[in-house]
């Protein structure tokens, strides 16, 4: 099982750096799904097939095709290519790349160091997870509930169209 | 299910934040940067996930569950901002809205 883990780890890597170099969104967001999907298998071979599944539940099911959605709705066309490789000059991507590197390098160094520890290979069934979730976690449940509520009526509100039109036409 | 070094997983999800990361510094277009800030989230629930694995517990799994809904939440306000700065501005360039004003 090991060798899926490597194998998932490397895909999981290349479609990443895919999806955030990619010009065109739709190409990143597939990217995005690969390596989301990598992601799900690494999870399952960890021994977390609840989340693995989540994963693609929401992540993939759901998040992926919610930034779908709005690309379709933004009908960006061909000029968001040109614009794109305006933006992004080669010489944009040194400066960030060399500091991100920095700091993957600083945390591998404190990773290395922590000693040789292994995943125990054991599975977590589902029903542990909601033993856990539901009991000491509830508290968490509960915020993350009025979390979602304020995340609905703030996405509902800014997408309104009613008090979105005037205020265009006022600007011009 | 694998019994891998730890630090290879985790280091894993370090290379996805650092990317994710570089993704934020370096894009323009708002969308690219709530795709970004995406893979940060997911980096961050790998990490969780692993530390479960490590110790045979669910309370990492339970994290990774918490950073799903709030990610969830975090993408659904976010691209209505994204939708409105489009409609607003004609633009989805993060320069563009420099200046806040009412």
């Amino acid at each position: 099982m090991n060798i899926v883990f490597y194998v998932s780890a490397v895909v999981a890597v290349i479609a990443t750096a895919l999806a955030i170099t990619r010009l065109r969104p739709v190409h990143a967001l597939l990217n995005l799904i690969v390596s989301l999907m990598a992601v799900a298998l690494i999870f399952f071979v960890l021994g977390a097939p609840f989340v693995a599944a989540l994963e693609v539940i929401v992540y993939a099911g759901a998040i992926v095709i919610l930034f779908v959605y709005v690309v379709m709705m933004l009908n960006l066309g061909e000029s968001v290519v040109a614009m794109e490789r305006r933006w992004l000059p080669a010489r944009a991507w040194i400066a960030p790349s060399i500091m991100a590197l920095v700091l993957l390098g600083e945390v591998g160094y404190v990773i290395m160091r922590s000693g040789g520890n292994s995943t125990k290979g054991v599975g977590i069934a589902p029903e542990e997870v909601g033993a856990a979730l539901f009991g000491p976690y509830i508290i968490g449940v509960e915020l993350s509930s009025m979390l979602l509520l304020a995340g609905i009526v703030g996405a509902f509100h800014l997408a309104r169209r009613d008090h979105l039109e005037p205020e265009i036409t006022e600007e011009r | 299910m694998a019994t891998v070094p730890m630090w290879h997983a985790l280091l894993l999800a370090g290379i996805l934040f650092a990317l994710g990361l570089t993704g934020v510094l370096v894009r323009r277009n708002v969308v690219f940067i709530l795709l970004s800030i995406e893979v940060m989230f997911n980096s961050a629930g790998l990490a969780f996930v692993v530390a479960a694995a490590r110790w045979a517990q669910p309370d990492g799994q339970v994290m990774f569950i918490f950073i799903l809904t709030m990610a969830a939440a975090e993408v659904a306000v976010g691209l209505a901002l994204i939708l409105y700065m489009h409609h607003r501005f004609h633009t989805l360039d993060a320069d563009a809205i420099s200046i806040m004003r009412g």
